[in-house]
């Protein structure tokens, strides 16, 4: 049962009362974090609905505006998203196989590829923010723009701003996992909590996957 | 652990830092039930004041202004401070690892965290009261809701929070109800409150989060103008009802589903007979909830929304009058040849039905869309839904409550007292809303804190049955509050009911069962 | 006791690995796509690559393809419903008759 790069003290984790059994935790939680997916499902797609409405009642408008973004950018934020959805997931892998130091390695990876989207996310925003291409009442470009550029902007700025805010949270989840993960606290025996930052990790992804053609790429 | 007899769920450890920090469902429930039935007082009181206002055609106390922040506070008190919480929170959290054998819900911290959201969330919302909280009504309608200059904001702020109360709640049901039922509990032997719940916690789960971005969206307009529904920047503020009802109209089945739950177990228990038609009862919540999400836009029939979707939307709104009405069937079915034990509860489960069947063809009623183009936004409107959500979950929050205090507290309530609180609640909600329904047919509008002379007799009837109401509840308070400090002991089964909640003590340990339960049979064989 | 039961089927390295390139290439091939002017089709072609990306993402990465059902069928159930208010709100912008523009 145990492998030889586990610490002295192997740490056991403790089966919450209510539970039979450590497998049944670990499908319940695993099945909470399902549900919670809903609920992110349903709230992010209220946005994506507005947005789609919108960009059919205001095409040209709205392929306009969406030429004041930088694709070059989107796409590398999308490699940076697809990368650490690949080292998420290896994480879990690696737990499953006790190989800690593999583990740590790449939620790190992971971690810093949040870092670098955030990094280039604020880069955009700086721009935008500098040129006034804001949104709602708040939009004061210097030149002539569609007259429904604003709105593009509001569903910009709130778009990718709910996402961002999804981005550090998991970002901050993923710090969590690092510290559990120093105090070798994941083996085959326990990985759930990797496995449910991992499946929050994953929608955010699945976010951008969407946002990113419907945002930087229109027209 | 408390394996000791005498030891239960409230005695077991003291200290209010033991209930606030606290990880049983029971004690989690029974604070659920303090903070709703408190927020009831407060929504309660606003009623009282409109009715007073409404007492006689002109000014009577307050301001149109003022009037319309009462309004405003008494719908979005009732609506998510207890109509929404009311069941499954309380009874629900209570009683659901219970019924199914369980020692605790999937995450019992989650079930706090959830408690707190309704907690911080209603004093976000209270303290918006500072800036004379909102008066656009607790829908919230753009454009006005973006241009009224008042606490709006920060009471949905307040409401979005209170949001996360009911989507963690509707989370944790659902997965506890897949993962942690009793050896041989199938799905088809749980009992039908559990049904009704898990129905609800589906729709809290996928409806809510919609009226999250809905609210956060709202928000940014009022503060950034975002212009998704602002006309003058090309919004469209019909899309604002659409994203709003698109949850409060799953909302008002989360509503209404868990207290059916109720009645099933409350029409069975005091008939001593097994209800009729368990698999039609089960599927019909499951239906209800499927189809409740299909039918929002009969809100909308005058809003602005388009003749085609209009009669879609009506379509599918007679529809889900067709499982609602199975299950009034069947309970009726199910007191045919019972032997009825007509005790407090009983009749509240009785009256839920009747007042509910009327609530639900009123519904109907409104369901045409010709008739609703006179009908919207009249009393006839507030009478249905009052009938549904008073005449309906109310009664059954109180019946449930009747029925199952023996179980909660260890104690018996006062029968006597008990049945007198049920007349005065029964025949002051028909005093105070029969008279709306034809208000509303005389043109009534509602919203309205005057009007004319001819609709005062009418309304001066309903403002006395308010108050007869509210004298009623105060009845009911007296019997919670006498049942708890000088209640007779209670038996563990004082009903004699078969579900797994009675085999357990009165109050049950905190581990719920002492030997864990293996189920073997239906839930209501009854000899 | 541990979590890798046989009921716990692992899903090997290369696939992941073979994901991850999949997805690049799809990452590519919308930014491609793009380039070309396909009027309406544009967007449902943009579309049509997100989804096979996030298939990928879902069966894979999120272990949809070797999980419990019960998690597909709260993924779709989700997705179903947003779509349903999608519906019927376009539906309604639509078709509404007698105003001068859309809204």
């Amino acid at each position: 049962m145990s492998t030889s790069n586990t610490t002295t003290q192997e740490y056991v984790h403790h089966v919450a009362h209510h539970f039979d059994s450590a497998e049944e935790e670990y499908r319940t939680s695993k099945f909470g974090l399902w549900v919670f997916l809903m609920t992110e499902i349903l709230m992010f797609g209220g946005l994506f609905v507005g947005y789609i409405i919108f960009r059919g009642i205001y095409s040209e408008a709205f392929a306009e505006a969406s030429k004041f973004l930088d694709w070059r950018l989107g796409a590398i934020n999308t490699v940076v998203l697809i990368f650490s959805s690949l080292t998420m997931v290896l994480s879990i892998y690696y737990a499953q196989h006790n190989q800690k130091a593999k583990v740590l390695l790449n939620l790190y990876i992971t971690f810093f590829c949040g870092v670098i989207f955030m990094c280039i996310k604020a880069y955009e925003y700086a721009h935008k923010i500098h040129e006034g291409l804001l949104p709602g009442h708040m939009f004061h470009y210097s030149e002539q723009v569609a007259a429904h550029a604003p709105l593009y902007f509001s569903f910009y700025f709130c778009m990718t701003g709910m996402h961002g805010i999804h981005v550090m949270v998991g970002m901050g989840f993923i710090l969590w996992l690092i510290r559990r993960a120093h105090r070798g606290e994941f083996s085959s025996n326990y990985f759930t909590p990797l496995e449910c930052v991992g499946l929050f990790w994953h929608l955010v992804d699945l976010i951008w996957i969407y946002l990113f053609p419907l945002l930087y790429l229109v027209g | 652990m408390s394996s000791a007899p005498g030891v239960n769920y409230l005695n077991e450890k003291s200290g209010l830092w033991s209930w606030l920090t606290t990880l049983d469902h029971k004690r989690i429930g029974i604070m659920y039930m303090i903070a709703v039935f408190t927020f009831f007082a407060i929504g309660g009181t606003f009623a009282m004041l409109m009715r007073w206002e409404l007492f006689s055609a002109g000014k009577n106390i307050v301001e149109a202004q003022t009037y319309n922040e009462f309004m405003t506070f008494h719908g979005a008190i009732m609506a998510f401070m207890v109509i929404i919480p009311g069941v499954p929170a309380f009874l629900g959290n209570f009683f659901l690892p219970l019924m199914i054998g369980a020692r605790d819900v999937a995450f019992p911290r989650i079930n706090l965290l959830s408690w707190y959201c309704l907690i911080i969330g209603a004093a976000v919302a209270f303290y918006s009261l500072i800036y004379n909280g909102a008066d656009t009504g607790w829908t919230f309608y753009t454009p006005y809701s973006i241009k009224t200059d008042n606490g709006t904001t920060i009471l949905v702020a307040g409401v979005f929070i209170l949001g996360f109360s009911s989507i963690l709640t509707g989370l944790n049901f659902i997965v506890t109800v897949h993962k942690l039922r009793a050896p041989g509990m199938t799905f088809f032997r749980m009992p039908l409150f559990i049904w009704g719940l898990y129905a609800t916690a589906i729709m809290q789960v996928m409806a809510t989060p919609v009226l999250g971005i809905t609210l956060l969206l709202l928000i940014a307009e009022r503060t950034m103008g975002i212009g998704f529904f602002d006309p003058t920047l090309g919004g469209d503020p019909v899309l604002f009802q659409h994203f709003f009802w698109f949850y409060s109209h799953p909302a008002v089945y989360i509503m209404v589903l868990p207290a059916m739950g109720v009645i099933s177990e409350l029409i069975t228990c005091y008939s001593r007979k097994t209800i009729f038609g368990y698999r039609a009862i089960a599927w019909s919540s499951v239906g209800i909830a499927a189809v409740s999400f299909f039918v929002w836009g009969h809100h909308m029939f005058v809003s602005g929304e388009s003749e085609v979707v209009a009669i879609l939307f009506s379509f599918m709104t007679m529809l889900v009058g067709v499982p609602t009405a199975i299950k009034v069937f069947n309970w009726t079915a199910t007191l045919y040849k019972g032997s009825i034990i007509f005790n407090a509860p009983m009749l509240f489960a009785m009256g839920f039905i009747f007042l509910f069947t009327i609530g639900g063809v009123t519904g109907i009623i409104l369901a045409v869309t010709a008739v609703d183009v006179h009908f919207h936004d009249t009393y006839f409107v507030v009478a249905h839904f009052h009938y549904v959500m008073v005449g309906g979950t109310l009664m059954a929050i109180a019946g449930g409550m009747y029925h199952w205090m023996p179980k909660m507290f260890g104690r018996m309530y006062n029968e006597f007292w008990a049945r007198i609180s049920f007349v005065l609640i029964f025949v002051g909600f028909n005093v105070t809303f029969f008279p709306q329904f034809v208000l509303g047919a005389m043109g009534m509008p509602r919203r309205y804190y005057d009007y004319l002379p001819v609709f005062q007799p009418l309304n001066r009837i309903s403002s006395i049955g308010a108050w007869t109401i509210g004298i009623g509840f105060l009845v009911v308070l007296y019997v919670i509050l006498r049942c708890i400090f000088t209640g007779e002991k209670a038996p563990d089964n004082p009903w004699g009911a078969t579900t797994l909640e009675w085999q357990t003590s009165s109050p049950p340990p905190h581990e719920n069962f002492l030997t864990q339960p293996v189920v073997t049979g239906g839930p209501y064989e009854y000899k | 006791m541990s979590l890798k039961s046989e009921e716990h089927h692992i899903i090997p390295l290369k696939s992941f690995i073979g994901v991850f390139f999949a997805l690049l290439f799809l990452t590519v091939l919308t930014v491609v796509a793009a380039q070309f002017n396909m009027g309406e089709w544009n967007t449902v072609v943009a579309m049509l690559i997100a989804s096979i990306k996030a298939f990928f993402v879902l069966a894979y990465f999120m272990h949809l393809k070797v999980d419990d059902k019960v998690f597909l069928v709260c993924f779709l159930l989700a997705v179903f419903f947003l779509i349903v208010m999608y519906a019927f709100s376009v539906v309604d912008i639509y078709t509404r008759v007698g105003v001068s523009n859309i809204l």
